[in-house]
């Protein structure tokens, strides 16, 4: 007779660890919000790509999106910092230890309004994060006043209308050299769950700016961040597959189908060709057609500019491989004869 | 040389005759332009005097500018090491045309001004010794270069200085090979200028004036050193790993003096690549999240700034506090905020440090008065910062920092470094355990984990104030109190392990005098002073908050108890006066705050003045 352990998981990834692993606290967070949707993404892209959830360093600053961290890969430490500062805590824990796989989830008004600065110094520097927006346009946990990324014209339900020109944090980033610029929608896990794994795969910043509707504040009509205005003007630039560097690739589709991006650790993302021919390593190629859609008010998604070539901040520092936090005294301490010689130039 | 000077000249001999010798004990004011280049003769001539083996200091009294402004060095020269800043000028040099003949009129009586002879100064003053120089015509001696010799007219004067009072040309040369390091073809060029300097005076004045150094030997084996570089090379030697920074006056030289030693001294020799990461923030808000991200991954991580970068870090701070994150941050204390004097010291920003944040934080707070302080504080800070897991703020000053002090060489710090209570992995699996924020020992301090530690019991979340002891989201009220009440055991804790004050009890004495910080070496001074008026005193130097067990037995020893601090309030007595409680009648305060270091005469007055009143009071 056979037992059935019921609790066995039937399916593990390539650490034999399963999905429950990478699995954080319940949300708290309103039914049907699309951060937690992308937390469900985050959650699958780990599983899958199989990172060590003690090498993974969550930050997140202040918000509805802010909170999220505590949703996802609960065996690793997380940092709630403050409102629009979480850049300077993630860059802090990034060159104290570089071996950690850093994970930031902000918001529009924590990125665009309030952390603006911060986001574009993280940006500047290359330092090595993923960078997820959860951006909906509004403030949801004060009750829906407009952030900096909400659309000339988005209406609010108390009927109150944008006039001022949003940032658009995808073009901000291509301009101040960022190395991996996605945008994606939250309704759209199949492309999301790709780009998340190539972040991973990336070293330097990658910054996902994600679509993710406010069901309570910003769901309307007259809203440009609703699901339903996400869903009719999305466009999408390439269909996305990634191909971990622990699988092999298979050359399974017609020659000019597909452009193979490859990534620092060896994996690849594949851009099957939709209804144009687009290449991410070019800026201003890539500028040109954010500006265009932002134009046309399309939501266009996908990878829009990446550059392998780009030195991240550790590397800039030419720091230790070890992480500087842990380094033992011996190496952090100079020697007697070296304060001796010190002390010989003041004297 | 005009007749003009030699009339001057012979006018002042006759009628003044040669005073009674002042050996070793002398203020030099150097008034000089910004950007003339003047910073290095100033310091070749302090060094010199140094040479000679007297104690000397040295201040720069300079304006928010990069070049035309006036600016002033002084020089103390004291046969018993007083080196605080003295009111009284008693030689000037005075090379600045705009300021020269008010920069002459306070000198004092039977002083000496030196100046540049087409400025025509003759007759400004009849009380003290006048030796007109003409500076620039010898300096176009010096050099082709029109450049060069406005360079070289500063270095003049240190020949003219160092002839008039008895320095050593040696010790000039030395001090020039010191300043100039091996630039042979600098070191040259000065020395000619310094020669033009002595060969004038030789040639050409009479020496009528009384001040005169000779050589002692109190200087042998010491260093000169500000200290910001102090504090930077005690850092360096304290394991710092994260360091990031925002230009800001008079805190930049700190952590430039870092990159300078880390780059030297912190590169591993067989992978050639850094043990440590210096990074310039954005502003004072990232550099002090950046501190608390690497403080929260292990890292001994530090910044330094001033006032208005205090004021930025001011949430940040509360944050550090409430998620219980090592964290040191040095505050070189200047006036603020804005324009006006950010080139100015003060001590004024005890309460704002102490206090700094919102809902309810105080701060482990460190007040070095010396470079050798300077230097081991900064090691001092770590350890506290690690073992309390907070924020601690070391406390300097724009004189501290930025001025040139004498000092013994440093030490070499043999204590281990204290990393404070951080669980590894062994110790989880040991333990089977592990909450956050639960006072296992009783003496308020948790134990931490450090992320990337690999151990399903390692992870856990930080958040502002609303956690549990299991670090878990929390709003209930029992929680929040339970934390709140915990902070404060740690703080308790920590009055112990702060740097504990310096007592000095005068059993005779009637009065106490208590300071901190720079105003110390001022202190030292006015009870020697006190003294010689008939008045014993003790004096309690405070090294730290929060306040150490002894200082209200101090209070109470005396009848009275002066507060000397250089801000408008008197921060650190408002902080006193409430820690004394029922006895802060006995507090007095003795303030001082003109943006120039305070001096003892200036205490001396205001102590002797009250306790006149006193007397006559009763």
């Amino acid at each position: 007779m056979t037992t059935v352990n019921p609790n066995l998981p039937s399916k593990t990834n390539r650490l034999g660890l399963p999905m429950t692993e990478y699995k954080g606290l319940d949300s708290t967070l309103c039914a049907g919000c699309g951060h937690d949707g992308i937390t469900s993404q985050i959650v699958k892209a780990f599983y899958e790509y199989g990172v060590e959830p003690h090498r993974v360093a969550k930050f997140s600053g202040i918000g509805c999106s802010s909170k999220t961290p505590a949703y996802f890969i609960g065996n690793s430490h997380g940092f709630n910092a403050v409102h629009g500062r979480m850049p300077a805590v993630a860059t802090g824990a990034m060159l104290a230890n570089r071996t950690l796989v850093g994970v930031g989830v902000s918001g529009d008004g924590d990125t665009a309004s309030i952390g603006i600065g911060q986001f574009i110094h993280l940006l500047r520097r290359n330092i090595p994060l993923i960078y997820i927006i959860e951006n909906n346009g509004v403030y949801g946990l004060t009750k829906g006043q407009f952030s900096a990324t909400a659309d000339v014209g988005s209406k609010l339900k108390n009927g109150i209308v944008n006039e001022l020109p949003p940032i658009d944090c995808c073009v901000l980033a291509i301009e101040l050299g960022c190395s991996y610029v996605a945008r994606s929608f939250a309704g759209d896990p199949k492309q999301l769950v790709p780009l998340i794994k190539g972040a991973i795969a990336h070293k330097g910043t990658a910054l996902l700016d994600v679509i993710s509707p406010c069901v309570t504040f910003n769901n309307h009509e007259g809203s440009t961040k609703s699901f339903k205005y996400a869903k009719e003007h999305e466009e999408m630039l390439h269909e996305i597959g990634f191909v971990p560097y622990f699988e092999q690739i298979q050359a399974d589709y017609p020659e000019g189908a597909v452009k193979e991006v490859e990534l620092h650790d060896g994996s690849h993302i594949r851009l099957r060709k939709l209804d144009r021919d687009y290449d991410p390593s070019s800026k201003p190629q890539a500028l040109q057609l954010i500006r265009k859609a932002n134009e046309l008010g399309e939501l266009i998604t996908g990878l829009l500019f990446y550059d392998r070539e780009k030195k991240d901040f550790i590397d800039d520092l030419n720091m230790m491989d070890e992480p500087l936090a842990t380094l033992p005294t011996s190496q952090v301490r100079p020697s007697r004869e070296a304060l001796a010689e010190i002390n010989k130039e003041f004297s | 040389m005009s007749n003009g000077t030699q009339t001057a000249l012979a006018g002042v001999t006759q009628e003044q005759g040669v005073p009674e010798e002042i050996v070793n004990d002398f203020s030099i004011q150097v008034a000089t332009v910004n950007g003339s280049g003047s910073q290095s003769a100033n310091s070749v001539l302090m060094r010199s005097i140094f040479l000679m083996g007297v104690p000397v200091s040295g201040k720069n009294i300079f304006p928010s500018n990069i070049a035309g402004l006036p600016t002033w060095y002084t020089i103390r020269a004291n046969q018993h090491g007083y080196v605080a800043r003295r009111r009284e000028v008693d030689l000037c040099i005075a090379m600045n045309p705009e300021t020269a003949r008010d920069d002459v009129r306070n000198v004092r009586p039977g002083g000496v001004a030196i100046y540049e002879e087409a400025l025509n100064l003759g007759t400004l003053r009849e009380d003290i010794t006048l030796y007109p120089v003409p500076f620039a015509k010898l300096a176009t001696q010096s050099s082709p270069e029109p450049k060069l010799r406005k360079l070289l007219a500063n270095m003049i004067y240190v020949g003219v200085v160092a002839e008039l009072l008895g320095i050593g040309r040696d010790e000039v040369v030395a001090a020039i090979k010191t300043q100039f390091k091996s630039k042979a073809k600098a070191v040259e060029l000065n020395v000619m200028a310094v020669d033009l300097g002595i060969d004038y005076v030789r040639a050409r004045l009479m020496k009528r004036d009384p001040f005169r150094v000779v050589r002692m030997g109190l200087t042998a084996g010491k260093i000169i050193i500000d200290g910001n570089s102090a504090a930077a090379l005690g850092a360096m030697f304290a394991g710092c790993t994260v360091v990031t920074w925002y230009p800001i006056t008079p805190s930049s030289s700190l952590c430039e003096t870092m990159i300078e030693y880390f780059s030297r001294y912190r590169i591993d020799p067989e992978t050639g690549k850094a043990t440590f990461a210096i990074v310039q923030a954005e502003d004072e808000l990232a550099a002090l999240g950046m501190v608390i991200g690497a403080g929260w991954a292990g890292a001994r991580a530090m910044t330094a700034t001033s006032g208005p970068g205090i004021s930025l870090m001011g949430e940040f701070a509360g944050l550090a506090y409430f998620t219980e994150i090592p964290a040191v941050v040095w505050d070189i204390e200047r006036i603020g905020p804005s324009t006006g004097l950010p080139t100015r010291t003060s001590q004024g920003d005890v309460l704002s440090a102490f206090y700094l944040s919102h809902g309810d934080t105080k701060h482990i707070v460190l007040f070095p008065s010396s470079v050798e302080e300077c230097f081991e504080f900064a090691g001092t800070a770590f350890d506290l910062a690690e073992r309390f897991q907070t924020i601690v703020f070391v406390l300097s000053d724009l004189d501290l920092g930025m001025n040139n002090w004498m000092a013994h060489p440093f030490q070499y710090p043999n204590k281990p470094l204290d990393r404070g209570k951080v669980l590894t992995r062994d110790d989880l699996e040991r333990l089977g355990q592990f909450e956050r924020y639960r006072d296992v020992d009783g003496d308020g301090i948790p134990y931490r984990t450090l992320p990337g530690t690999q151990h399903p019991l390692a992870a856990y979340f930080t958040r502002g104030s609303g956690h549990n002891e299991k670090a878990g989201y929390s709003e209930r009220p029992e929680d929040y109190k339970n934390l709140m009440d915990r902070l404060l055991r740690k703080m308790d804790t920590a009055r112990s392990y702060v740097p504990q004050p310096i007592v000095d009890i005068n059993p005779n004495a009637k009065i106490g005098l208590i300071a901190f910080g720079t105003t110390d070496w001022a202190v030292v001074e006015t009870r020697d002073q006190l003294k010689e008026e008939g008045i014993e005193s003790s004096y309690l130097r405070i090294r730290a908050l929060p306040f150490t067990p002894g200082l209200l037995e101090f209070v109470e020893r005396h009848d009275r108890v002066y507060v000397i601090e250089q801000n408008r309030d008197g921060q650190m007595g408002d902080l006193i006066k409430l820690k004394v409680g029922r006895q802060c009648d006995r507090i007095q305060k003795v303030l001082h705050y003109t943006g120039h270091p305070i001096d003892a005469r200036t205490i001396t007055e205001a102590v002797t003045t009250a306790e006149d009143q006193m007397k006559e009071g009763k």
